[in-house]
């Protein structure tokens, strides 16, 4: 155990989560074995690819998932408190000020009949009362925040209502959103996505104050390996719904273990040096009907064996804070 | 300098506009362009969402008008030319889209959507375009077996595949690939680029390649122009644009290839652009006052190296 | 087309769409010729007889049997609306489509058109056009034609404009496919479902338009049977023999039931992403 690790207990601890999803007669399975932890100002990066259940592990957190989900989780622990007990409105109270979410499309998260200015000034003035301040100064705060995120001349948005404005102004929007909420845990689902590489170099500024400055943890979802290199201080890799490997973000990218995490960083840096075949992952995700028995990557993995086919993996402490799930460090 | 008879395009001062949201008069989203591609080229065309790179591919494969400039296809003028006359020098330009189910018609199964091409223009015996399908299906990576399928029954990465086949199954001179690999899972993007640049290096093809993703532009391109708002602002070989960027905009989108903080970015990026002169005035760093003056034209900084500039002419 | 009736049986409402529409077209099509009596049959000892075993219909006052005539008016009904709505998508689809894809100013012209005999309600316009076209079979045609052509235009322009920007079109046109190729093999396909829908539904009511208008004593003329016609004879006598006008009453309504739920039906499974759900 580090030092720090025993200092502060995780401000959210999860425990084997899954969730599935009733399609018809069947349930088809998101994810499984889900173990994460997360510490005030930290940032947790989740890596996957579409279908690797990132996001779906996001949304079984906040509980925002549709209605024929079935989360279960052995453990669901946010700042000492079960989650999975708390009554919907209970939950509710906590997502507004102690949990927040930003999506990848911004639309469905603004009321189109009220300014952006209203959105701001409701969001600072819950966020001033919850930290017992006084005498805030609404615009210049909405200002602050909006400049925050790289709009120039933010008053000039105050007025307008959701639809005046642009996908990635929306996006950035709603970034600054959730960044004045100043929640303990903010959970970003791809939130660079849609917006160009300066801003999205921005926004990363952003939640890297967002922690320094606040102290709030910060679960960052991406597909993008590089983007969570440069933001993140541990990362779990997420493949067709499990994590194969988490540890600190630098150990991870100096001494890949899993053979997917292997193949996505070499990916990348292959990408840096012109020339040359990039290194290929052979192969596509398996389908949701298409799931193999034993490790879920093997069918891509060049390392594959007899013992990854017949059984799933256990998950495997390479040191304290760096797991994987694989066979090979069995 | 490239030889006339190696042009393959020559854009040359193009304007495309659309009538404006409002509707309220029109806007550039193509304003004043000009570019060669020789052939045989990998050509890159960067920058934000909004800059008008797609418009300026889609405009040169005449999806679009243009409304002002000239156009030529291996030296025949296609500004204006109808769309049936436009038939036979279009299957010389074909195109990868970056949506790859929205690419395929979807009640027509891949094996008869990439014959198509090949009924159209090289009309044969049932059984020989048959062989041929699976020739090229077998050339971007996928069995016979996939001919039978229907594209939603398939993956993005063997969708774009089959976007690569039927482009190639009329032989084109140049291929557009729009943001091509960047609705790809990241471990099938590998699969993706590998597969055009194989693609290019056996065939010849010129390829347009639209990207945001500087790191994939600099992967895949011999030479990059960089967009900004409808202008080309930057174009030169790969290596001198990356190592020695030299518009002031190149060079803050290449800082946010480096891994530390964009602290110093937040100035970068007001909304609007300038109206007149040099649109990236309002964001840039040395901007002067003659800037609003008058509209900078690319200028040479090198053999091939053009920047849209008058203050960093020289180092 | 198996494949359509597997899974429209799949779909429930589909399903009561396809047991209601296939009795009543077997109905019509083949009941008249089973039933013992032609529609012209006069039993003038059985006048205005109420349903009974032999007659389970009644007859009307010239002793006819309704049942017969039902059975044969309907299909000359329904023949008649089906011709009419199948003219007005014959015009109606290519005209939105060439709307769509060409763009002003003959987008304008014919959505002006368009907008023009929509202004008015479908049966005013029907009951207008024969007034000008003059009564009798062709012209009720004619008449359910026109007021659907603009609603098939209409149609046809809205869907093609969303699927003339999908990149498969644009990659038709890169291919150098004829425009007569890219809007009929490449758009129409594609917006088939909803047109499909719209074609049940306009059937259904050019049924009605039908029945208005010989019921007016403007469309079909007697001695020709047809719903209209059979209920205009039954308001007469109603007092006497309530059964006819009745019982010709509610079999149109079970035959438009079934059609709009097969409208409903089919506009689920035509879509082939939704297709892919219901049979896998």
């Amino acid at each position: 155990m580090s030092a720090e690790a025993d200092l502060e207990p995780p401000l959210l601890e999860v425990k084997n989560l899954s969730a599935r999803f009733r399609m018809g007669k069947v349930d088809m399975l998101a994810i499984r074995r889900v173990d994460l932890e997360i510490r005030r100002r930290e940032v947790l990066g989740i890596i996957g690819e579409s279908g690797s259940g990132k996001s779906v592990t996001g949304l079984s957190i906040l509980r925002l998932l549709p209605e024929h989900a079935l989360v279960a989780a052995d453990q669901l622990r946010f700042d000492g408190q079960e989650l999975l007990p708390l009554s919907d409105e209970a939950f509710r109270e906590l997502r507004g000020t102690h949990l927040a979410m930003v999506f990848q499309d911004p639309v469905g998260a603004f009321n189109p009949a009220k300014s952006i200015g209203w959105h701001l000034d409701r969001i600072i003035a819950r966020a001033a009362t919850r930290a017992n301040r006084q005498g805030v100064d609404l615009t210049q705060d909405a200002n602050r925040w909006l400049s925050d995120v790289g709009i120039a001349q933010p008053e000039r948005i105050l007025p307008l209502y959701p639809h005046q404005l642009s996908g990635g102004m929306l996006q950035r929007t709603l970034i600054a959103l959730s960044a004045a909420l100043q929640p303990d845990l903010l959970i970003a689902d791809e939130p660079t996505t849609n917006l160009d590489n300066i801003v999205e170099r921005q926004i990363i500024g952003l939640f890297r104050r967002l922690k320094d400055k606040l102290g709030s943890a910060i679960i960052f979802i991406t597909h993008d390996i590089s983007l969570a290199a440069g933001l993140c201080d541990r990362i779990a890799v997420m493949y067709a719904g499990e994590i194969v490997e988490t540890g600190p973000a630098e150990t991870l990218f100096r001494n890949p273990t899993h053979p997917y995490t292997i193949g996505l960083i070499e990916t990348s840096r292959q990408l840096d040096e012109r020339g040359g075949r990039l290194k290929e992952i052979p192969g596509e995700l398996p389908s949701g009907s298409h799931r193999p028995r034993g490790c879920l990557f093997a069918p891509r993995c060049g390392f594959a064996a007899e013992a990854c086919r017949a059984a799933p993996p256990a998950n495997i402490a390479l040191s304290p804070n760096h797991s994987v799930r694989c066979v090979r460090y069995g | 300098m490239a030889e006339q008879s190696q042009t393959l395009i020559e854009v040359s001062r193009l304007v495309v506009s659309f009538a404006q949201s409002g509707g309220s008069g029109m806007f550039h989203a193509v304003d004043d362009v000009s570019l060669k591609v020789a052939r045989g080229e990998v050509v890159g065309l960067v920058g934000e969402s909004g800059s008008g790179k797609t418009t300026l591919a889609k405009t040169i494969l005449r999806l679009y008008k243009p409304a002002a400039g000239t156009l030529q296809f291996e030296g025949c003028d296609i500004t204006r030319l109808g769309e049936k006359a436009l038939r036979p020098i279009r299957r010389q330009m074909q195109m990868v889209f970056q949506d790859p189910l929205s690419s395929f018609n979807p009640r027509v199964r891949i094996g008869d959507a990439v014959a198509l091409p090949l009924r159209l223009h090289k009309p044969g015996p049932a059984h020989q375009i048959q062989s041929k399908v699976q020739d090229l299906l077998s050339r971007v990576g996928l069995g016979p077996q996939f001919a039978a399928r229907y594209p939603h029954e398939m993956s993005g990465g063997q969708l774009q595949r089959v976007a690569v086949a039927r482009a190639l199954a009329v032989e084109p001179r140049l291929i557009v690939a729009d943001e091509a690999v960047s609705k790809l899972d990241v471990s099938v993007r590998a699969q993706i680029l590998n597969l055009l640049r194989d693609v290019q290096s056996a065939t010849g093809v010129a390829l347009l390649f639209i990207t945001h993703d500087l790191r994939v532009a600099r992967y895949l391109c011999d030479r990059i122009g960089v967009m900004f708002f409808g202008r080309l602002v930057e174009v030169g070989a790969t290596a001198d644009v990356f190592s020695n960027p030299r518009h002031p905009y190149t060079r803050a989108l290449l800082s946010t290839l480096d891994d530390d903080d964009g602290g110093g970015l937040a100035a970068l990026a007001p909304p609007a652009p300038a109206s007149s002169g040099c649109r990236y005035r309002s964001r840039c760093p040395i901007a002067r006052s003659d800037c609003a003056a008058h509209r900078p034209e690319l200028q040479a900084v090198g053999d091939t190296h053009t920047v849209a500039c008058p203050y960093v002419l020289s180092d | 087309m198996a494949v359509l009736l597997r899974t429209l049986w799949s779909n429930r409402t589909a399903r009561a769409g396809v047991i209601i529409v296939g009795l009543f077209l077997l109905a019509i099509s083949v009941g008249g010729a089973l039933m013992p009596y032609s529609a012209t049959d006069m039993d003038f000892l059985n006048l205005l007889t109420p349903p009974a075993w032999t007659h389970p219909f009644g007859t009307d006052s010239f002793g006819r049997d309704v049942l017969t005539r039902v059975l044969l008016g309907g299909r000359v009904s329904l023949a008649i609306s089906v011709t009419g709505v199948s003219l007005a998508a014959i015009i109606g689809i290519p005209a939105g489509l060439a709307a769509a894809w060409y763009g002003n100013p003959i987008d304008q012209l014919l959505m002006r058109c368009a907008d023009l005999l929509f202004a008015f309600p479908s049966f005013v316009l029907a009951l207008f056009l024969m007034v000008v076209l003059g009564f009798g079979v062709t012209n009720v045609i004619l008449a359910i034609a026109l007021v659907y052509v603009p609603i098939f235009a209409r149609l046809a322009r809205n869907l093609a404009l969303t699927v003339r920007e999908e990149a498969y079109v644009q990659a038709a046109r890169l291919m150098g496919q004829s425009t007569a190729r890219i809007l009929g093999r490449e758009i129409l396909p594609n917006i088939m479902a909803p047109i499909m829908v719209q074609a049940s539904i306009s059937i259904a009511f050019g049924v009605i338009i039908e029945a208005g208008l010989s019921f007016l004593g403007l469309g079909v003329q007697p001695p020709t049977p047809s719903l209209g016609v059979i209920m205009a004879d039954g308001r007469e006598y109603f007092n006497q023999g309530p059964w006819v006008l009745t019982l010709a009453g509610l079999f149109i309504s079970f035959g438009l039931l079934g059609l709009n739920l097969l409208g409903d039906g089919l506009r689920d499974l035509t879509d082939p992403k939704l297709r892919e759900k219901t049979t896998s």
